[in-house]
């Protein structure tokens, strides 16, 4: 009886590769990456490269043009080489990227680690520190300083690095506190592994990813700081910047422009190569989500007109699909048909990734954007759905359908309360006056069985259970005294005892209304519970509908048999003893 | 009757409340169980009862505030992080959700040979062990390679099984192994467990939400209610003939697969309600 068989399941997956390797097939971060290499190797390579030092001044060479012989860039107004100049700025830069990165590295990845892995006292010690280093204002400061850091580079950029700490503890901090109650750390906890382990392991690797990207823009940031304090003027005259040089080229603008463009530039690709590739390696570290490819709509089966089964809900040969990241369309429903007759419920049975789900919402027009429905007809009372614009989906919605969903909690929005949502609703479907929606709301949640209808109307959603909140979604949906009722998955998150009640409210309601509902679940309790009939899904299609009694008694499809099969009642006690443990550990 | 491995007595916790003073909520009044080696104790009870927290207690994830947890007869309530690592050996875990218990970014090899590294065995060794384990939970050897990504919730949980097992364990907790599974999924999980303990001779504590799953694999049953257990017996009788009226009402409220019986069942719980189960803490 097994379904789960193990290499049917898999998905073909492409061997996996090693970031790096995805990093290198990436033109963005090839072109970023290389062109940054060999900036730094022509900056390593300074004296081999210009027939000059830095600060070698030359009475000839004052502004020479470009291409004069020994200054293949010309020279600046002191007669320094351009092209010397360039390259020993590259040095000033990637000292000061380092210096400042590693700092704010190791300042704040450390303490993020230890303020989000350990208790809420520590965290409130470094959370106050790094919130007093935040509000120094950066540039300032380090201008304040000079007499200090005596305008040398790397002791500028070692503050720069404590200022910029921040903004990596409080990265570290958050993506922490966010692992930390991960049932894996929890796992590795039992498995004996000593914190210093567990935040090398489990914690620091997956928080490395957003470390190494921010690390990229640290640097931009740093070389920036550093050639506009040189523009400045802050630090040492002698020390060969981009920042000094584009500041000497500026006053001489009129003169000759290049000289201020080719610091400009070099500066300019420096940063903004470090941006794209801190954009790649995000893409290669996270997996860039493939981007939603929206493609038309294939041609679309339209079924003859006019004919009217009495059916008030006729779903025929729906297909749905989503675009794969390569752009193909994968379909995940595949020709389904089923009605709903008035007053009737109907259950969509299966396991997950049958597509009942998918279809639920196709039929309450909620389908993401990126989904396509390839061909298939949804009619309500014989009027087609599918195509309908925005607005007169809006109107079906609610009038004539409504819906329950399987998360009480997160469908009822945390900042409002209950009664305020329930009124909002109300009114928007029934167009009635604030008062009567008040009043209509509180009629709605003691029929629906809540005890004290005022209390919860002025109820926060967290200040509700379960079972209440979901009480709640099922007054609000039936507010407008809906034909069709879609329920998705109503009591997968509620307890057992919580469930039976939800399952009478909706049993009582229907009778009382007549609405018809379209019960979507994987439980098949629950299905003979209530459903007076039952589709069951498998894999985008339909392999079996009948009335809930025939299914249950003599399913026809081999797969509702392994279903039903596989069920654990009553009738699976486990009998055999307990083996001891001395009779045969084999392993 | 063979020796108790596990020895819960009077067990308390207590949750700290956010603001000044606040008095501490209590969500275990005074529990009391036993595991002997090679059985399986299913803990049931509804959200919010207390039945996660009797797990998390006895694998030290949270601190008791009262009572006492033995486990193969030295007192670990209060163990030290060295006694805790010490245990590891033999106090395992399977927890409910393997979508989020195996670390996304490393590879099943690894998550599976980390415990046995810890516990001082060579790099060659682990590796066959590995794969003992990968072919004991029926997953196919190129296993170790791949991420958990690569795998469905089922062989996930297979994953996490395993992890637990490569210790050799005497007592994994399990809490809710199956919950998140799909139905035909979670009765392959079910017989793993079962087959394992069998032919290892591992005892199970064994927490879960649904009685169907609990009288599944349970030697014996408790019923927690509310920070109490209200009730303890064998599997078979505590799951059909149940005494308290809490477990009468927690077995009449799941649905049975069969429309005639489960309108019996409903008639029967209706005529139920009129006299609400008592409640433990008056």
């Amino acid at each position: 009886m097994s379904v789960e068989t193990l290499t049917a399941e898999q998905k073909p997956v492409a061997p996996r590769r090693s970031a790096a390797r995805r990093l290198l097939k990436d033109p963005q971060a090839l072109i970023t990456g290389g062109l940054l290499l060999v900036i730094v190797v022509l900056g390593v390579f300074a004296p081999l490269l210009s027939g000059h030092g830095a600060n070698d001044s030359s009475l000839d060479a004052v502004n020479a043009g470009a291409g004069t012989p020994g200054y293949p860039l010309g020279g600046d107004h002191s007669g320094r080489d351009i092209w010397a100049r360039l390259l020993y700025s590259i040095r000033t830069s990637a000292v000061s990227a380092v210096v400042a990165t590693t700092v704010a590295l190791l300042v704040g990845v450390t303490f993020g680690l230890v303020g989000g892995y350990f208790s809420r006292r520590i965290r409130g010690i470094t959370e106050w520190v790094f919130s007093l280093v935040m509000t120094f204002p950066g540039i300032l400061l380090l201008i304040v300083l000079m007499p200090v850091t005596k305008g040398d580079v790397r002791v500028t950029m070692a503050i720069f690095g404590v200022l910029l700490s921040p903004s990596i503890y409080r990265l570290v901090r958050n993506l922490v506190v966010g692992v930390r109650n991960e049932l894996y750390v929890d796992a590795a906890r039992v498995s004996g592994l000593p914190v210093r382990r567990i935040l090398r392991r489990h914690v620091l690797v997956v928080v490395r990813g957003p470390i190494i990207i921010a690390t990229a823009f640290l640097m931009g940031s740093a070389i920036g700081v550093q050639a506009g304090l040189a523009f400045l003027g802050v630090g040492s005259s002698t020390v060969p910047s981009f920042g000094s040089m584009i500041s000497d080229g500026f006053r001489n603008l009129y003169v000759d422009p290049w000289q201020f463009a080719w610091p400009a530039l070099l500066l300019g690709f420096i940063t903004a190569s470090l941006v794209l590739l801190g954009n790649a390696l995000r893409d290669a570290l996270e997996g860039s989500r493939p981007k939603p490819v929206k493609i038309a709509a294939g041609p679309r089966q339209e079924p003859e007109a006019g004919e009217s089964t009495g059916d008030l809900l006729t779903v025929r040969d729906l297909a749905i699909a989503y675009p794969t990241p390569s752009g193909e369309l994968r379909e995940v429903v595949s020709g389904v048909s089923l009605t709903v007759a008035a007053s009737e419920t109907v259950g969509v049975a299966g396991e997950s990734g049958s597509g009942k789900t998918q279809t639920a919402f196709a039929v309450l027009g909620l389908l993401p954007a990126e989904a396509v429905v390839t061909k298939g007809s949804i009619r309500l009372h014989g009027r087609e759905l599918l195509g309908l614009g925005e607005r007169e989906l809006r109107r079906v919605r609610g009038h004539s359908i409504a819906y329950v969903p399987q998360e009480p909690m997160s469908n009822l929005d945390p900042s409002f309360t209950v009664g305020a949502q329930l009124v909002e609703g109300v009114q928007a479907s029934c167009g009635i006056s604030r008062r009567e929606a008040k009043e209509r709301v509180l009629a709605l949640l003691a029929r629906v069985g809540i005890q004290d209808p005022e209390r919860t109307f002025g109820c926060y959603p967290h200040e509700i259970s379960g079972g209440m909140a979901q009480r709640v979604l099922i007054a609000g949906a039936v507010a407008s005294e809906p034909e069709l009722l879609i329920a998705d998955e109503p009591t997968t998150a509620l307890d057992v005892t919580v469930q039976a009640e939800i399952l009478d409210l909706l049993r009582d309601l229907q009778r009382e209304s007549g609405m018809a509902v379209l019960l979507v679940t994987h439980n098949f309790g629950v299905v003979a519970d209530i459903c007076d009939r039952v589709v069951v899904m498998r894999q985008g299609a339909v392999v079996e509908t009948d009335t809930t009694l025939n299914v249950f008694r003599g399913p026809a499809h081999p797969y509702t048999r392994t279903l039903l099969e596989s069920i654990l009642d009553g009738s699976t006690v486990r009998t055999d003893p307990p083996v001891a443990a001395t009779a045969g550990r084999e392993q | 009757m063979t020796a108790s491995l596990l020895e819960v007595d009077e067990l308390r916790v207590a949750y700290p409340r956010r603001g000044f003073r606040a008095r501490p909520v209590e969500v275990l009044h005074g529990v009391s169980l036993t595991i002997a080696e090679g059985e399986t104790l299913g803990v049931v009870g509804e959200s919010g009862s207390g039945k996660t927290t009797i797990g998390r207690a006895v694998l030290g994830l949270t601190t008791p505030s009262g009572g006492t947890i033995r486990f193969g007869g030295q007192d670990i309530t209060h163990a030290p992080a060295k006694q805790r690592r010490a245990l590891a050996r033999d106090l395992q875990v399977v927890f409910q959700d393997p979508y989020t218990s195996l670390n996304p970014s490393l590879t099943i090899g690894d998550i599976l040979s980390e415990p046995l590294v810890v516990q001082g065995i060579n790099g060659k060794d682990a590796h066959a062990r590995v794969q003992a384990l990968l072919d004991q939970v029926g997953l196919p050897g190129d296993a170790a390679q791949r991420l958990p990504r690569e795998f469905s919730g089922g062989q996930r949980q297979r994953v996490a099984i395993a992890r637990a097992l490569a210790p050799r364990p005497k007592l994994i907790v399990c809490d809710e192994p199956v919950s998140a599974l799909d139905l035909s999924t979670q009765a392959l999980v079910l017989d793993l467990l079962v087959d394992i303990q069998r032919r290892t001779g591992v005892a199970y504590l064994f927490v879960s939400h649904d009685l169907a799953v609990v009288r599944h694999v349970s030697h014996r049953v408790a019923v927690v209610y509310r920070g109490d257990i209200v009730e303890t017996g064998p599997a078979a009788t505590v799951t059909s003939e149940p005494e308290h009226a809490y477990t009468r009402k927690l077995l009449l409220a799941a649905p049975v697969p069969d429309p005639v019986e489960q309108a019996k069942r409903r008639a029967e719980r209706h005529r139920l309600r009129e006299t609400p189960p008592a409640h433990v803490h008056a």
